[in-house]
C-alpha cells in the first residue's frame, strides 16, 4: 500500500441476502469487486444514479456495512486497520477517526436536543474528555470552525434555516477530531445559494483539520466543483475514476458522457443539444450479462453483451471499465 | 388573450405565533401554451402561489380582498377566489387545471393501482363511461414512455421505479386535458438522466397540447431549458420577471444574480462558487422595506430598509423591483 494511501479497496464487494428464507436465496450484490486508492488529504468524488451502490460503498468503507469479499485497508499514518476484521477497542478508535454526514440535516438532528448536546454527544459516547468543561471547550471550538453562533448552542434544531442545521451537522462529525469523512450527498437537499456556502465550508474545514473526504453525489456539477478525483459508479461498480479536470475534459466511457450531457445548461439556446440516456438503471438483482451498461448503452457491440469489461488504466491515475474505449472518441 | 391573470395575490397563514405572510402582493398572467418557471429557493413561497390557483392551501390561509384570480376558460372567466364549494372548485382542481407534485410517491395512493386512480379522476371530471376511461388512461401511459402499459395500469405506485412513477403522474394530470399544468419541482427527486428524460417528454407534450404550464423550480438550468419566461421570488415577493434569455443573461435583481453566481457551471471549473451570504429570515421576522437587504451586498442607502420597491421596467418584458433600478443604475 502506498504510503500516501489513506484508504485501499482491492475487490471489495458488498451484498445482501434477498428473497425467500430457504429456497431461491439470493445474493444482491450493491457493491461488485471495486478497487480503488483514496489517497490522503484527497476531496474524493463518488457519482451515479440512485440504485448504483455508491451510499453502500461509503457505509462500507465505515464498518456500516456488511463486507462480504475483497478487502480494504485504513492506513493514516498513526494507525492502520483491516476494516474487514474491525472488532473492540480497533473497532471504537476507528469509529473516532472515521464520520459520516448526513443528506438531510431536517433529519438527521432530534428535536430534543439542543445544537450544545448534539454537538457533545459524540464525544460523551465515545469518552473522549473527562470533564464537562473540556467537552464545552471542544464544543465551542468546533462551533466556531463551523461558523455557529456561540449564542445558538443553547437552541432547539427547530430554530435554524437548512444552511444552519447542516452546519451543526458538520460539526458533530467532527468534533472527535475525524481524519476520514463520508459526506453522502450533504448539499443535495439544500438550496443552490446555500448549497456553495456549505461546500466552501467543506473545504476549508479541510484544510484546517487535514480530513480526508469520501464526497458522495449524483451532481455532477457540484463535484466537479469540489473534488479532486471522481469515480462513476454504476450498478455497484466502477465505470470510470480519473483526476476531476481529466474526467471532464476528456471523460472515456459512454456512461460518464451521457451524465454530463444530461446536466440541464444554463443556455437557453442550448436546448435539445443533449444527448439523451434512455431506459433506466436496471435492478441489481437482475443484472445484465457482459458490461454493466450494454442496455443503455448507443456503442454496446455484441461483444460488450457477453464479456464483462474490467478497469482498465488508459492514462496516469485514469481508468475506466469499457470494451471499447480506445476507439470511441468521446470529447466534444 | 391570457389564460390566468393573477392580480395583488396576498396570502397568509394563521399560525399559534401570529400571522406569516407566505405571499405578497404577487401578480402575473400566462398565455396559453406559455411555460413559465416559477424560481426560489425554500420559502420563498412559490409553491404557495401555485397551490393558490387551485385554492389548494390548508384552512388557516386568509387571502387578502385585493386577491384576484381570474381564468379564462372557453365558456367565460372564472373567479377563482370565489369559488367555495368543493363542488364548484372541481373546475380549478383537476378540471381545467392539474397538478404535478414533487415527490411522486407521496402522490399516488398507495393501496390503489395506478389506473384505478387514473380512471378515478376521469370519472370526477368528463362524462366518460368506465370502459372510456381505461383505454384512454392506457394511452396516456403509453403516450409519455410507459412500456406495456396496459400491464402498469393495473399495478401499484411500488411496483415502479421513480421516473416511470413521475411518468404516470404526468399521464395521469394530462388525461382530462387540463388547460394549465402546474408542475411543482417535477424533477427534483429524480436522476439526471431520468430528468432529462421527462424534461424532454413535457416539452413534446406542451406542443402536442398546447397547454400552459407553471413550472416550479429552484434549478435555474431546467428553467433554462424548458420555460419561455421566468419569475423570480424571494420570502412571498415577486422581484423580479421577465422572458428566460433576458433574465438569465441579464438580470437586474442581486438576488437573481446571486441564484445564477451561487450555480456550479460546468464550463468554468475554475469559477469559485459564490453563495448568496446569510440565510433566508424566518417568516416571522420579515425585513421591512426590500425583503431582500438583509442579504444583499448592494445595499444603496436606508431607502433599502424602509421603502418596498416598485416594479421598473429593465426592458422589453422584464420588470425588476429593485431600488437601484430606479436610480438608474445597473444592479
Amino acid at each position: 500500500m502506498n504510503s500516501d494511501t489513506l484508504i485501499e479497496t482491492k475487490n471489495l464487494s458488498v451484498g445482501f441476502p434477498v428473497g425467500g428464507k430457504l429456497f431461491n436465496k439470493r445474493v444482491l450484490k450493491a457493491v461488485n469487486e471495486v478497487s480503488l486508492s483514496i489517497p490522503r488529504g484527497s476531496f474524493f468524488g463518488v457519482v451515479g444514479e440512485s440504485g448504483s451502490g455508491k451510499t453502500t460503498f461509503g457505509r462500507a468503507l465505515l464498518n456500516a456495512a456488511p463486507i462480504t469479499g475483497g478487502t480494504a485497508h485504513y492506513d493514516d499514518g498513526e494507525v492502520n486497520y483491516d476494516l474487514g476484521e474491525l472488532a473492540g477497542a480497533d473497532l471504537k478508535e476507528y469509529r473516532r477517526r472515521a464520520q459520516l454526514i448526513f443528506q438531510d440535516p431536517y433529519a438527521a438532528l432530534s428535536p430534543r436536543m439542543t445544537v450544545r448536546d448534539i454537538i457533545a454527544e459524540p464525544l460523551e459516547v465515545m469518552g473522549l474528555c473527562d470533564t464537562r468543561e473540556e467537552v464545552d471547550e471542544r464544543v465551542r471550538e468546533i462551533a466556531g470552525l463551523c461558523r455557529l453562533n456561540l449564542e445558538h448552542l443553547r437552541r432547539f434544531p427547530h430554530a435554524f434555516s437548512g444552511g444552519q442545521r447542516q452546519r451543526i451537522s458538520i460539526a458533530r462529525a467532527l468534533v472527535s477530531k475525524p481524519r476520514f469523512v463520508v459526506a453522502d450527498e450533504s448539499v443535495a437537499a439544500l438550496d443552490v445559494s446555500i448549497q456553495a456556502d456549505i461546500l466552501n465550508l467543506l473545504k476549508s474545514l479541510q484544510d484546517e483539520m487535514g480530513l480526508t473526504y469520501l464526497f458522495i453525489s449524483h451532481d455532477l456539477s457540484v463535484v466537479a466543483h469540489t473534488c479532486d478525483h471522481v469515480a462513476v459508479m454504476y450498478l455497484g461498480q466502477i465505470m470510470e475514476s480519473a483526476p476531476t479536470r481529466q474526467l471532464f475534459n476528456s471523460p472515456r466511457h459512454p456512461y460518464t458522457k451521457a451524465l454530463f450531457s444530461a446536466i440541464p445548461s444554463l443556455d437557453p439556446d442550448d436546448r435539445g443539444k443533449a444527448q439523451k440516456l434512455e431506459g433506466e438503471i436496471p435492478s441489481p438483482t437482475n443484472r445484465p450479462s457482459g458490461c454493466q451498461f450494454h442496455t443503455r448503452c448507443p456503442f454496446a457491440t455484441d461483444l460488450c453483451r457477453r464479456e464483462e469489461p474490467h478497469l482498465e488504466t488508459c492514462e496516469a491515475g485514469h481508468a475506466v471499465t469499457c470494451h471499447r474505449w480506445r476507439e470511441l472518441q468521446l470529447a466534444d | 388573450m391570457s389564460l390566468i391573470d393573477v392580480e395583488n395575490l396576498t396570502l397568509q397563514f394563521k399560525t399559534d405565533e401570529g400571522l406569516i405572510t407566505a405571499v405578497d402582493n404577487v401578480s402575473f398572467s400566462l398565455a396559453p401554451g406559455e411555460v413559465m418557471g416559477l424560481v426560489g429557493e425554500s420559502g420563498s413561497g412559490k409553491s404557495v402561489t401555485a397551490k393558490s390557483l387551485m385554492k389548494l392551501n390548508p384552512g388557516n390561509a386568509v387571502y387578502s380582498r385585493e386577491s384576484k384570480i381570474t381564468l379564462h376558460l372557453d365558456d367565460g372567466p372564472v373567479d377563482v377566489m370565489s369559488l367555495n364549494r368543493p363542488r364548484d372548485m372541481e373546475v380549478a382542481r383537476g378540471g381545467a387545471i392539474s397538478m404535478i407534485f414533487q415527490e411522486p410517491m407521496a402522490s399516488f395512493a398507495p393501496a390503489m393501482t395506478i389506473g384505478s386512480q387514473m380512471v378515478e379522476q376521469l370519472l370526477i371530471h368528463t362524462d366518460m363511461s368506465k370502459s372510456q376511461a381505461r383505454e384512454l388512461s392506457i394511452e396516456m401511459l403509453d403516450r409519455v414512455g410507459i412500456s406495456d402499459a396496459s400491464t402498469r395500469f393495473g399495478q401499484y405506485a411500488f411496483e415502479m421505479s421513480g421516473g416511470m412513477r413521475q411518468r404516470a403522474m404526468i399521464a395521469m394530470a394530462l388525461s382530462t386535458k387540463p388547460k394549465l399544468l402546474i408542475a411543482d419541482e417535477p424533477t427534483t427527486a429524480l436522476d439526471v438522466t431520468i430528468q432529462a428524460q421527462v424534461i424532454d417528454l413535457m416539452k413534446d407534450l406542451v406542443d402536442e397540447f398546447g397547454m400552459g404550464i407553471i413550472f416550479i423550480t429552484h434549478d435555474l438550468g431546467v428553467v433554462a431549458q424548458t420555460a419561455d419566461k421566468v419569475a423570480v421570488m424571494y420570502l412571498g415577493k415577486m422581484i423580479e420577471q421577465g422572458p428566460v434569455r433576458e433574465v438569465i443573461r441579464n438580470p437586474y435583481h442581486p438576488y437573481t444574480q446571486g441564484l445564477i453566481d451561487a450555480l456550479p457551471q460546468l464550463d468554468d471549473l475554475d469559477k469559485p462558487l459564490m453563495p448568496v451570504p446569510g440565510d433566508i429570515p424566518s417568516p416571522l421576522e420579515r425585513p421591512e422595506g426590500c425583503v431582500f437587504h438583509t442579504r444583499c451586498g448592494k445595499i444603496i442607502g436606508d431607502i433599502c430598509r424602509t421603502a418596498v420597491p416598485s416594479w421598473a421596467d429593465t426592458g422589453e418584458n422584464h420588470r425588476t423591483a429593485c431600488h437601484l433600478c430606479h436610480e438608474g443604475r445597473h444592479a
